[in-house]
């Protein structure tokens, strides 16, 4: 279990447990919070579920694999903390993790 | 009624559906929304039926759109196990099978597809399913594992994921399809090709030009195929992938436009203002090509889905994207963006015995559809491409010396 704060784009911050073998992107939208689409349902296919990771947590979160990296190479607005989020696994390391939101993930 | 009391009825709990109903609350929408779905269970996702869920990698929680509790909480009413068996216009009302008349503000239109059958004796023996739903998508895993003989008749993609399935589970497979090669409506010569061969060295027997005339049983299961020339196919379980059909009965019987789908615009609202249709039981206009077609995805399902709720909030219709669709097989990943509309030329670009590599269909020097195996960058570029219109360079598309962010700079 962690506690994840998820904040939009227009600064509303949603904070909710989320379950251990989730990922951040099942945390969001199970949770109906918006700005996270995930169109693909979590098989790395469509990059809508894009956030910005905090730069205290990006460490934590793990390695992007090389999948997702071509993805988010072709994603919108994308920074050097850009992740997406169904490939992020949640754990009680991440108990704490912020992760901010694009202004669109289409 | 008062107007606002009517709120939303959203007729199919699929995946389009249940976005709708999602998207409606995230939008602040206020008044009542009911969602009224033929299947037993809250709304799911389907993708994964044939693939993940299929070898035992998601269960029921992780395919629902939403917990269970969510629904309550957000004060949508499901209707589950309910059918709307009629719907007046003129009274902006629905009936529902247990006699129950509910009135809408607006109503969307999600009745989906349904699997198409093959007309041949033995079809209802037991052990020859479709697939669509969750419960066919049980049926099916239950006769999958070791020992066991798959039979897929028609070589499309829900077709070769669950022949992977089987394989991955221990058990056999053969493909029969009637066309020339599988694959053979929805890709080109080169990808069914790939296919063909990435199957046949998974172990899956792949059968072409091969007609169906009967599914013989035993104690009223199925055990075999009997093809037209006479030959006998033993297996435990049969999967017909053939094709869907919309459901449009009820949007006709109301005199909505129906046309192979029911027809809407580009903001997925039919010829009556009040009511919108989603997902694959809409036949919609293709901007990107000028012509109108039906998308089976679940791509086309979210937007329309997002289209239609934002219209009834009165929010800005978000405008139709490049359709896009993928296929997990093995440890393969294709992704597929566009339509191969107008197409006089298909360019590959990697090689296909790499396992890496992509099919450009195109219009002149303009990309109409990609085709991408494990080559996401291929995927997203050519999506953005696909939706820009811009020409390109043949020679550096089929290049991989040139990145894709050079083929579109």
């Amino acid at each position: 279990m962690a506690k994840i704060t998820y904040v939009e784009h227009n600064g509303s911050e949603h904070t909710l447990e989320v379950k251990s073998g989730l990922s951040v992107m099942e945390g969001a939208v199970k949770n109906n919070v918006p700005g996270i689409d995930a169109d693909c349902g979590g098989a790395c296919a469509c990059a809508t579920c894009h956030v910005y990771v905090d730069e205290a947590w990006l460490a934590k979160t793990g390695e992007k694999s090389a999948m997702e990296e071509s993805m988010l190479d072709f994603a919108e607005n994308v920074e050097p903390n850009s992740r997406l989020s169904c490939q992020i696994k949640v754990s009680d390391d991440l108990d704490g993790l912020i992760v901010r939101m694009p202004e669109s993930q289409h | 009624m008062e107007k606002n009391d009517a709120g939303v009825i959203i007729v199919g709990a699929g995946h389009a559906g249940g976005t709708a109903a999602a998207l409606l609350r995230q939008f602040g929408y206020a008044a009542p929304i009911r969602l009224v779905g033929e299947e037993p269970l809250a709304p799911y996702q389907r993708p994964p039926l044939s693939k993940a869920w299929l070898k035992g990698e998601a269960d029921a929680e992780s395919l629902a759109l939403k917990p269970e509790s969510f629904y309550a909480e957000a004060g949508i009413t499901l209707s589950l196990g309910g059918r709307v068996v009629a719907l007046d216009r003129a009274s902006k009302t629905v009936r529902l099978e247990s006699g129950e008349t509910h009135a809408y503000e607006a109503l969307i239109l999600a009745t989906g597809a349904r699997a198409r059958k093959l007309d041949v004796a033995g079809a209802d023996l037991d052990g020859v399913l479709v697939l669509r739903s969750a419960a066919d998508a049980e049926a099916l895993k239950s006769s999958l594992g070791p020992g066991k003989r798959l039979a897929v008749v028609g070589g499309g993609y829900i077709g070769l994921e669950a022949a992977a399935s089987s394989r991955a589970l221990g058990g056999e497979a053969v493909v029969l399809e009637r066309e020339p090669r599988i694959l053979a409506r929805v890709a080109g010569p080169v990808l069914s090709d790939f296919f063909t061969r990435y199957h046949q060295g998974k172990g899956v027997e792949i059968r072409t030009e091969v007609e169906i005339a009967a599914f013989e049983g035993e104690r009223g299961r199925v055990v075999a195929v009997r093809l037209a020339n006479g030959e006998r196919i033993a297996c435990d379980v049969v999967l017909v992938g053939v094709g869907a059909i919309p459901n449009t009965e009820l949007a006709a019987e109301a005199g909505l436009a129906c046309d192979n789908g029911i027809i809407v615009d580009a903001g997925a609202r039919t010829v009556d203002p009040a009511i919108f249709a989603i997902g694959d039981v809409t036949r919609r206009p293709l901007e990107r090509y000028g012509r109108d077609g039906r998308l089976e995805s679940v791509a086309n399902a979210l937007e329309q889905a997002r289209q239609a709720a934002s219209a009834i909030v009165g929010r800005p219709v978000p405008p139709s994207e490049v359709t896009w669709n993928w296929s997990d097989q093995y440890d393969l990943k294709l992704q597929i963006a566009g339509l191969p509309f107008d197409v006089d030329d298909v360019v590959l670009r990697g090689d296909p015995a790499s396992g890496s590599f992509a099919l450009f269909h195109l219009a002149g020097d303009v990309i109409q559809a990609v085709e991408a195996v494990n080559a996401p960058a291929e995927f997203m570029a050519g999506r953005q491409l696909i939706g820009h219109l811009r020409a390109i360079s043949r020679a550096r598309l089929a290049d991989t010396a040139f990145s894709m962010k050079e083929v579109a700079a």
